[in-house]
């Protein structure tokens, strides 16, 4: 048994697991440190918390989009992030001539509404069109191609949008109803962060279901076990592919619309960062698995909260706050080296899939 | 196979529209208005024009071509049908823009852009003006398709270079400046921007003859000479090449010896990253990190500022290699077992992750934070140091030179092989007692080799290393190139580089526009050459066995989805 194993571990596995437990001491006693300080109170932590579970919910909704098409095309969408950013970069025109007209505050709730289906039909035609002229035609292209043409696709995205509305920041106007707190018992909570976290969760039950129970998503899931099976059985697959798309650019232009209601502001390059995180969500959950999207979402979203006060602080670190977006990436390689088939998925990162 | 009339007409109405989609693309875009001041001919046409043009004209070609199965009238009739629907949709935006003000949304739905679009005429008039050129530009590109191709050729030919020298003015009135007498033969060529409509003519005319004799002639090519032939002519090629590229900085100029500078920083490093993507097919994303490593292990090895270390740029340079190729081992190693879009992603993971922390108040008694490290040291060579422009040409070209020779002895030497082998079929290269981990480590630490050496000609270019220039564009940058240029080349590198990172820099109108079109040209690349402009030959081989095997069994499942 013993022998065995002295055989099958390798230097580099030493150095991996080496580097993970450096990581893992540092965590621990950087929590223990901080939470001796005790800096920080409880109500402080909850705050924390529930930010990150909003942020978390928008995470997640985008993850969803990297997971369906990764479901299905085996393909990592890098332009998804830039999907996530035309739905509300366009949505904030539409609330500008809103407030204008003094609709925006008057029927908050059609406001709402309003935005949300412009900012998710504005993410879903463009990720429709970016499928249908960028992706369809290199189906059969070797692996590197399509990822390319993504990476490509992306950037083309971001500045043809920079380009079309501007290079500056759009701000997005805010919503009265949404200000200000609630109060239940001792606890206070922003509105705004109750409010994405139910928007999020209410569109990931309805993606879910399509999903797992009409027959679109049994289309669906069957074309991503076996494309040519599928289609022997009757399936428009470029048709069911479409959709697929189409699904996730509407599901990223709501996260988008829930991201502005947080942080009131749109840019061209403000997809960049959340996408990444949520492509690392959706690892994390199990890519090519809804509710491990949505769970991974979550975890990374809390995560990212409360880590850098709750790791770093402790290890006397200043402006642990910058080291934010560190901390994510730092969490992807790690899943991807120690699990790479994420908390609810199957093996897919390796080589042989 | 005949198709009806009817659909073909559809088809080119329909070919017409999506070519006018791409113009209003491009005018809302805003490049059409940038490049308005640009004249190609000084008076008559700018490079404004061209572009919004030249989509309706190639659009109109394609159209004309599925219809050629038809008469040559209807084959006009096509195109002018392709030409005149483009310019339909056009028309739409200064007509929309007199009624509502698009301007509101679009930051660039400016009058001055419906001015471009209506020829600068009345709204009514320009919108026929309009259509008429349409028509007639789609005709013309119709009837291209047949007039015989010699004549074709030629007429396209000088189009190119008309075009290529009126947008090349400025760099080369520069170098016409320090000719002295000759300059007086070609300076009247040039008007104050763009070409003279003299010289516009002489160029049509010149270029236009040339390529008609020339083409006409039987060439001799090079593969079927005999080996010595061969030899010298390649040896002759590249004494020309290496004595032109020594005087290039003396003829140019300090400013574009600093041009030449960025494009060589990016050889240098494309090359790097060519190893690693061209040759052993991963795609590493987080290219800079290595750049940033080198140029701040210089940074705080060389800088009295942060006082940490007094070396001269010539001890800190071997450090800062040895650091980035231990980083490259270091990223290497975790993702060994990963797949190309994984290891994408947590490659450009790695690369903004040190950006952050370069960037983060933890580190900044080392590494500056935000301000940077300041006051590196210029490297001394006997009693010279080299700091200006056209010095540090010559650095960057000794770099380059080996650097192209690691990469092209590499290349073709067992290790070589190994990561082609590698690139094409994993589990088939393992199987074939390749083995994966150090072939991997190897090229990722050879990458690095190559990013840490141009970081550190960056840092002491600069005398100082900032965080944002670090960013994510510099690795697009470079993989834009190497893919441009053609993965696995090396002549790919170079030309990519110097078209890529070149062009931005002489026109500063498309500088605001680059990652538009890299991200643009990245798409088309894939779509219609993904082996690049100089491709490498057994990459070209392998994308067109795909191809045919996709056609020979277009019926049965394509060999890569097969695989899944």
């Amino acid at each position: 048994m013993l022998r065995t194993w002295r055989q099958r571990i390798t230097f580099s596995d030493i150095v991996v697991w080496a580097i993970g437990l450096a990581i893992a001491i540092m965590v621990i006693y950087g929590t223990i440190a901080t939470l001796r300080l005790g800096k920080y109170s409880p109500v402080t932590w909850l705050d924390l918390v529930i930010t990150g579970l909003a942020l978390g919910g928008i995470y997640a909704l985008i993850a969803l989009g990297y997971t369906l098409v990764y479901g299905i095309l085996r393909m990592i969408n890098f332009a998804h992030s830039e999907i996530f950013m035309v739905g509300p970069f366009t949505a904030a025109f539409l609330a500008d001539a809103l407030v204008k007209m003094g609709i925006w505050n008057q029927y908050p709730f059609l406001s709402l509404v309003l935005i949300l289906v412009l900012a998710a039909a504005v993410s879903a035609t463009i990720a429709f069109l970016l499928e249908r002229i960028a992706y369809r035609p290199l189906r059969t292209a070797p692996r590197l191609v399509p990822l390319i043409t993504a990476i490509g696709a992306s950037f083309f995205l971001q500045y043809a949008f920079r380009g079309l509305y501007g290079s500056g920041l759009k701000g997005f106007p805010t919503l009265n109803v949404f200000e200000g707190r609630w109060t239940m018992g001792s606890i206070e909570v922003m509105k705004a962060r109750v409010v994405v976290i139910i928007g999020a969760l209410a569109m990931m039950l309805i993606l879910y279901g399509i999903v797992q129970y009409t027959k679109f998503g049994k289309a669906m899931r069957s074309i991503s076990e076996d494309k040519e099976t599928a289609a022997l059985m009757g399936i428009d697959v470029d048709r069911t592919i479409s959709i697929t798309f189409i699904m996730g650019g509407a599901s990223a232009g709501v996260a988008g619309i829930l991201y502005v209601i947080l942080f009131p502001v749109a840019h061209f390059f403000m997809g960049f960062i959340p996408g990444i995180k949520a492509f690392t969500a959706a690892v994390l959950g199990g890519i090519g698995n809804v509710p491990g999207a949505f769970l991974g979402g979550l975890i990374l979203g809390v995560l990212e909260s409360v880590g850098p006060s709750l790791f770093l602080d402790g290890m006397g670190i200043p402006a642990p706050y910058q080291l934010k977006d560190a901390i994510a990436f730092i969490i992807l390689v790690f899943i991807l080296i120690f699990r790479p088939s994420g908390i609810l998925g199957e093996r897919m990162s390796q080589a042989k899939a | 196979m005949k198709k009806p009339n009817s659909t073909l007409w559809k088809q080119a109405l329909r070919t017409g529209l999506i070519g006018g989609a791409v113009v209003l693309l491009l005018a809302l875009v805003g490049i059409i208005g940038s490049f308005k001041d640009r004249d190609i001919i000084r008076g008559w046409v700018s490079m404004g024009q061209i572009l919004f043009l030249a989509p309706i004209l190639l659009f109109a070609i394609n159209a004309a071509r599925r219809a050629e199965s038809l008469s040559k009238i209807g084959t006009i009739m096509a195109g002018a049908i392709s030409g005149f629907s483009s310019a339909l949709l056009v028309a739409l935006l200064p007509l929309l823009g007199q009624a509502i003000n698009l301007r509101a949304m679009f930051a660039n739905a400016s009058p001055e852009l419906y001015k471009i679009l209506t020829f600068g005429q009345e709204l009514l008039l320009g919108v026929i003006i309009l259509l008429l050129v349409g028509a007639l530009i789609g005709a013309a590109g119709a009837a291209m398709l047949l007039i015989p191709p010699r004549i074709r050729k030629a007429l396209s030919q000088a189009v190119v270079w008309v075009i290529l020298l009126g947008l090349l003015r400025e760099l080369i009135m520069v170098v016409l400046s320090r000719w002295g007498v000759v300059a007086y033969l070609f300076r009247w060529l040039f008007a104050q921007n763009g070409l003279a409509p003299i010289g516009a003519v002489t160029v049509f005319v010149v270029v236009g003859a040339v390529t008609y004799w020339s083409s006409g002639r039987k060439r001799v090519a090079v593969n079927t000479l005999p080996p010595q032939k061969k030899r010298r002519r390649m040896l002759i090629t590249i004494i020309a090449a290496g004595i032109i590229l020594l005087i290039l900085p003396l003829v140019l100029g300090t400013f574009f010896s600093e041009i030449l500078d960025t494009v060589g920083l990016y050889i240098l490093m494309g090359l790097g990253l060519n190893i690693v993507v061209g040759f052993a097919g991963l795609l590493d994303l987080g290219y800079v990190a290595f750049y940033a490593i080198g140029a701040y292990t210089v940074g705080i090895l060389t800088s009295p500022e942060l006082g940490l270390f007094h070396l001269t740029y010539w001890q800190a340079m071997p450090f800062a290699v040895v650091v980035a190729v231990l980083a490259g081992v270091i990223l290497g190693l975790p993702v060994l077992k990963m797949r190309g879009d994984y290891l994408a992603i947590v490659t450009l993971g790695f690369g903004e992750i040190i950006r952050i922390l370069a960037l983060s108040d933890w580190l900044k008694p080392w590494l500056g934070g935000s301000q940077g490290i300041q006051q590196i040291a210029h490297p001394w060579l006997g009693g010279l140091e080299i700091k200006n422009q056209t010095q540090l040409y010559y650095l960057i070209l000794v770099g380059i030179a080996i650097a192209i020779f690691i990469a092209w002895r590499l290349k073709d030497s067992r290790m070589g092989r190994s990561w082609m082998a590698i690139r094409e079929d994993e589990d088939v290269a393992q199987a074939m007692g390749i083995n994966l981990v150090a072939t991997k480590l190897l090229a990722f630490a050879s990458g690095a080799f190559f990013g840490g050496l141009s970081g550190t000609i960056f840092a002491t270019k600069l005398t100082a290393a900032y965080p944002h220039s670090f960013s994510l564009f510099v690795s697009i940058n470079v993989l834009s190139l190497i893919i441009i240029g053609g993965m696995g080349s090396i002549p790919g590198v170079v030309v990519g580089s110097l078209v890529l990172m070149g062009s931005p820099e002489l026109l500063r109108e498309f500088a605001e526009y680059r990652y538009l079109v890299y991200g643009a040209l990245l798409v088309v690349m894939m779509l219609m050459k993904p082996e690049g402009l100089w491709p490498e030959a057994r990459r070209r081989l392998e994308l067109h066995e795909a191809e045919e095997l996709a056609l020979g069994t277009a019926s049965q499942p394509a060999p890569d989805s097969a695989r899944q």
